[in-house]
């Protein structure tokens, strides 16, 4: 078999080139998981999907976890770990160079241009996230419902967000959701 | 009492700071913030860091989270990279970096099992339904709290930048590098053209 068709390391040169664009975050990146998951490489269908994001979500550490979960579906225990490290070796071993350049020269008035630059692209990347993965869990107005009362409440609130993840999951267990 | 409540900030900000931490503290201390992040770390980094351990003031804090902010990839495993880079160097950086990661990268690939396996079971499945819902709630609001600054300070140019990157990627769903590649060289024009009007 070709190297270039093993599934590890088609999500290593995956998640590896993904990283470099994870302006944000990886939830900023999560319409490219998704675009490349479902739509591209159809790893994982939109149900899939929703619940590896509900999963990694639910599960303790970075949100970047939910790449541990990608690579679970596709290749298994090492398909995890090969997207994990893919998704966060290359941008830390930048954030290590940059971080050792900047200590010298920290009054440089760049960074502050390139952060108020990549603020509101940020934001707009969660933003779109947001709606990615409200068209792939929201099937029913019920559903759409839970979404908006736990925004509006994690919003205005200093609740822990596990117990709205626990209270989304026993009204899902009750059926409300359909 | 909530958890997330803030912790004594009316306290005056004491200067004194720790010495520097050994390898096996940064593995622990990492694996400890990692494991009670439940939906985003940095909340639990920065009580760890800053109130906790106080290897760090809160303006280096806030700092060290700014460059890891601008930088690509996941922002908190960066974090970790620098934070134990700058105490231990390399090999500090690898203690924080797996300390961050390994302990939930095996909670999670034992939920992936048993997801694999009783997945299809359907009380499981109305469960995880009702979970993501949640959790794209919360996603939501996180957003609209990062908003709220732009619109504070009536940043009309960062609003309008953060609805095209928006409607670009969310709906008309182009490829993420192609959207950056234009996104980001614009606004970092725009950014400094308007410095200059300002300063002008």
């Amino acid at each position: 078999m070709n190297l270039n068709q093993s599934p590890i390391w088609t999500l290593i040169s995956t998640f590896g080139l993904m990283s470099l664009f994870a302006v944000g975050g990886a939830n900023a990146a999560i319409p490219e998981m998704h675009r490349i998951a479902v739509d591209v490489q159809h790893w994982l269908t939109d149900k899939q999907f929703a619940d590896v994001y509900a999963i990694s979500q639910l599960s303790p550490g970075p949100n970047v976890l939910i790449v541990t979960l990608i690579g679970y579906a596709v290749a298994g225990v090492a398909g995890g770990l090969a997207a994990t490290l893919a998704m966060c070796v290359p941008t830390a071993l930048l954030a290590y160079c940059v971080s050792r350049l900047l200590t010298r020269s920290s009054h440089s008035r760049w960074p502050a241009i390139i952060q108020a630059a990549l603020v509101p692209l940020s934001i707009g990347l969660m933003g779109a996230s947001g709606l990615v993965l409200a068209l792939t869990s929201d099937r029913t107005w019920t559903a759409g419902l839970v979404t908006a009362a736990v925004a509006v409440l994690a919003f205005a609130t200093r609740l822990n967000p596990l117990w709205l993840l626990l209270a989304g999951g026993l009204l899902g267990f009750a059926g409300f959701i359909g | 009492m909530p958890p997330d409540s803030p912790p004594v900030a009316i306290a005056a900000p004491e200067p004194s700071i720790s010495a520097a931490p050994g390898l096996l503290a940064l593995f622990a201390a990492f694996a400890r913030m990692s494991l009670s992040g439940f939906g985003g770390v940095l909340v639990f980094a920065r009580r760890g860091i800053v109130e906790q351990h106080r290897w760090m003031t809160a303006e280096e804090f806030n700092e060290t989270f700014a460059l890891c902010h601008f930088l690509p990839g996941p922002n908190i495993v960066n974090l970790s990279v620098v934070f134990g880079s700058r105490f231990r160097g390399v090999p500090g950086s690898i203690a924080a970096f797996a300390g961050l990661l390994g302990p939930p990268v095996v909670i999670v690939t034992i939920l992936a099992v048993l997801y694999g396996r009783y997945g299809e079971i359907d009380a499981l499945r109305r469960v995880l339904a009702g979970v993501s819902c949640a959790a794209v709630g919360l996603l939501i609001s996180v957003v609209f709290r990062m908003m709220m600054p732009l619109i504070r300070k009536r940043d009309v140019v960062g609003v309008v930048v953060m609805a095209a990157v928006f409607t670009a990627i969310g709906v008309l769903r182009l490829p993420l590098p192609a959207v950056l590649l234009v996104a980001i060289p614009l606004s970092i024009g725009i950014t400094i053209a308007m410095r200059r009007r300002v300063s002008a």
